[in-house]
C-alpha cells in the first residue's frame, strides 16, 4: 500500500552551533509510511557510524519486509500486528550489527545510539523507541509527548526524587539508560497508537527538546503545520538560536487523510480462508 | 590532515582525507571523489590543499557549488564549512585540535548501564585535556550533581574510558579550570529572547485598519488560512518574515518575497492577502 498520498513527511537535521559532527541520522519513506531517527554517541565519529547503521539497516530491511508482511495483518502467533514484529526484529538486527562493529573495531568501541522508529499503516502508527529521542503528537489543539525517555532523569521523575520542574534544570539530561548497540541484546519499547487526519507527529533528537521548551515546539508545529518543511527548519533554527549545543534532528509526519486498509467482503473472505 | 565527510539527506556516505594537493570532485570515474549523480558535473570542483589550508574552486559546473548555502567560484575552506553539490553535502573538517571541544563533550549523550563498568578493553585515546585519570574526570566535570549518587547505577564513562577507581591527584587542577565552563542549563522559554526590542504590526488597510498587534511570541502568523499565510519569527538577530502557504508570496515595501526568510526593519510595509500593514519597533 502506497501511503504517499495519505501522509506527508518533512525532516531536517543540523550539527548545531557548537559541534562539528552531526551524530544524528534520519531516514524517511513516505510511500511505506516509515520514519527512523537515531542520535549516536561515542568517541570521535563512532556516534555517527552507530546512528547511520541503525537508520540504514532498519529502513532498508523494512522497505523490503513490509512488502511480504503487511504491517496491519495480525501475527498468527500472538495476534499482534506484523508491524510490531518487524520493528522488533530489525531493531534487534541493528543492535547486533552495531554491537559487533563496536566489539571488533577499536575505533568504534563503546558506540551506541538512541532510536525512534515509526511505521504508519491502517490509521495506526507502531512506534518503537530506545533512549531519549522522542515522539510528540499534535492532535487538534493538544501537543503531547508520546514517548517516555529511557533516561536517568525520567527515572528520577518517576521515582519522585525530583519534579518535572526541577528536571528542566537538571545537569543529568544526557544520561540514557537504554541504547542500541551497547549490549548484545536490547529491549525496545514498542507501542501502537491510532492516527487521525490532521495529526502531526514529531520525532526529534534531544538536541531539540533540550534547547526549546515543549510549549514553543508545540506552537511552532501548530502554526506552521500548513508548511511542514518550514516547520522542520524553524524547529532546528529555534534550537540553534537558543544555543544549539547539540546536534538537532526533526522528522514531521502529517496525516493528510484516512488510510485505513479496505475491508470489503472480498478481503474478509480471503482473511477467513487463510 | 583535513577531511571531508560526504553525506546525503543526513546520511553519511563516506569520509575522505585530503592527502593530495589536488582533490577533484565530479561525476566521472577519474575524479578523486566521484559522485555518481546527474546533478553533479563530470568535473565539478577541485580542492587545492597547501599545508593546512584548503581552497575550493568550482570548475564551471552546470549546477554550481554552494558553501554554507552561498554559491561560490573560489572559497578558502574554514573548519566545518558545508559544501553542497546538488543533494550531496561535503563537510570540511580541518585537523586543528579543537580546543573548544573539551567541556562540551561532556554534554554528549552517554549511556549509564545498570550494574556494569565499561569494559577495560573499550579504552580509547582520550581527547585533548583528558590526561587526568578518568575517574576524576567524570566526577569533576562530567556530572557534578552525581555526587548524590546513593543507589545510582554505575556510570559508563563517555567514550568507554576505563573507570577503575584511582587516586585523584588531578582532581584539584581539573575541577576549577573546566568546572567553571560547565554550560549552564539554558532552557528556552516563551519569554522574549535575547534580542531586546519588541516590535508590532499595525494594519493599514481593510476592515481592521488601525489595529495593532505586538509581536511577543516566537512565531506570529498573519493572513488567511487557505489563502495566504506568512509567519513572523522572533529571533535573537531580529524579526523575520517567511511565506507559509498560498499561491502568492508576501510583499515587503512593494517587492515580492521568495520562499526565503526576509529580515524586517523598522517601518517596513507588508502586504498579505490584499491587506497592508506596517512593521515597527516599539519604544
Amino acid at each position: 500500500m502506497n501511503l504517499s498520498q495519505a501522509i506527508e513527511i518533512a525532516s531536517c537535521t543540523d550539527p548545531g552551533v557548537v559541534r562539528s559532527h552531526n551524530e544524528d541520522s534520519i531516514a524517511a519513506d513516505a510511500t511505506k509510511g516509515l520514519v527512523v531517527l537515531a542520535d549516536g554517541m561515542g568517541g570521535y565519529n563512532a556516534g555517527e557510524v552507530a546512528s547511520g547503521m541503525a537508520t540504514t539497516i532498519i529502513t532498508t530491511e523494512l522497505q523490503h519486509l513490509l512488502e511480504d508482511r503487511p504491517p496491519y495483518r495480525a501475527d498468527p502467533l500472538n495476534g499482534r500486528p506484523y508491524a510490531e514484529q518487524l520493528l522488533r526484529e530489525q531493531i534487534e538486527k541493528a543492535n547486533t550489527s552495531i554491537f559487533q562493529a563496536a566489539q571488533s573495531q577499536p575505533q568504534y568501541a563503546g558506540m551506541g545510539t538512541t532510536l525512534v522508529a515509526a511505521v504508519f499503516y491502517d490509521n495506526r502508527a507502531m512506534i518503537a523507541h530506545i533512549g531519549d529521542s522522542r515522539v510528540y503528537r499534535l492532535r487538534d489543539d493538544a501537543f503531547e509527548q508520546i514517548t517516555k525517555d529511557h533516561s536517568l532523569l525520567q527515572e528520577q521523575i518517576d521515582s519522585g526524587m525530583i519534579t518535572p520542574e526541577q528536571a528542566r534544570f537538571s545537569q543529568n539530561k544526557n544520561l540514557v539508560t537504554r541504547a542500541l548497540g551497547i549490549d548484545p541484546t536490547v529491549e525496545p519499547e514498542i507501542r501502537e497508537y491510532d492516527t487521525k487526519p490532521g495529526d502531526v507527529w514529531l520525532l526529534c533528537s534531544d538536541g531539540l527538546n533540550d534547547m526549546v521548551s515543549d510549549e514553543d515546539i508545540g506552537l511552532t508545529v501548530q502554526t506552521l503545520s500548513a508548511n511542514l518543511k518550514l516547520a522542520a527548519q524553524q524547529l532546528v533554527q529555534m534550537a540553534n538560536d537558543n544555543g544549539g549545543r547539540d546536534n538537532v534532528s526533526v522528522i514531521l509526519v502529517r496525516v493528510l487523510r484516512d488510510f485505513s486498509v479496505p475491508r470489503g467482503w472480498m478481503s474478509r473472505l480471503f482473511g477467513w480462508l487463510r | 590532515m583535513a577531511k571531508l565527510i560526504l553525506s546525503m539527506d543526513g546520511l553519511v556516505l563516506k569520509e575522505i582525507t585530503l592527502t593530495k594537493e589536488r582533490t577533484t570532485i565530479g561525476r566521472k570515474p577519474h575524479n578523486d571523489i566521484q559522485i555518481d549523480n546527474l546533478a553533479v558535473s563530470g568535473e565539478h570542483a577541485v580542492i587545492v590543499t597547501i599545508l593546512n589550508d584548503s581552497f575550493l574552486e568550482d570548475l564551471g559546473s552546470t549546477n554550481g557549488t554552494l558553501v554554507n548555502g552561498q554559491p561560490i567560484k573560489k572559497h578558502f575552506l574554514q573548519n566545518s564549512d558545508v559544501i553542497e553539490l546538488g543533494k550531496y553535502k561535503l563537510k570540511y573538517l580541518s585537523d586543528t585540535p579543537a580546543a573548544a571541544k573539551g567541556p562540551q563533550d561532556f554534554e554528549k549523550t552517554m549511556v549509564i548501564r545498570p550494574g556494569g563498568m565499561p569494559k577495560p578493553g573499550a579504552a580509547q585515546p582520550a581527547g585533548p585535556g583528558a590526561s587526568q585519570p578518568a575517574s576524576t574526570m567524570s566526577t569533576s566535570q562530567g556530572m557534578p550533581s552525581m555526587n548524590t549518587s546513593q543507589g545510582m547505577p554505575t556510570l559508563g564513562a563517555p567514550h568507554g574510558k576505563p573507570a577503575p577507581a584511582m587516586p585523584a591527584p588531578g582532581a584539584s587542577q581539573a575541577a576549577p579550570s573546566i568546572g567553571t565552563s560547565q554550560p549552564q542549563p539554558t532552557m528556552a522559554s516563551s519569554q522574549p529572547m535575547a534580542a531586546g526590542r519588541v516590535a508590532a504590526i499595525q494594519i493599514l488597510s481593510g476592515a481592521n485598519a488601525g489595529k495593532e498587534m505586538e509581536l511577543t511570541k516566537a512565531l506570529t502568523t498573519l493572513g488567511k488560512p487557505g489563502v495566504q499565510v506568512a509567519v513572523i519569527t522572533r529571533r535573537p538577530q531580529g524579526y523575520f518574515i517567511t511565506h507559509v502557504e498560498g499561491a502568492s508570496f508576501p510583499i515587503v515595501n512593494g517587492k515580492t518575497l521568495d520562499a526565503q526568510a526576509h529580515a524586517l526593519s523598522d517601518h517596513d510595509v507588508l502586504e498579505l492577502a490584499g491587506v497592508k500593514m506596517e512593521f515597527f519597533f516599539k519604544g
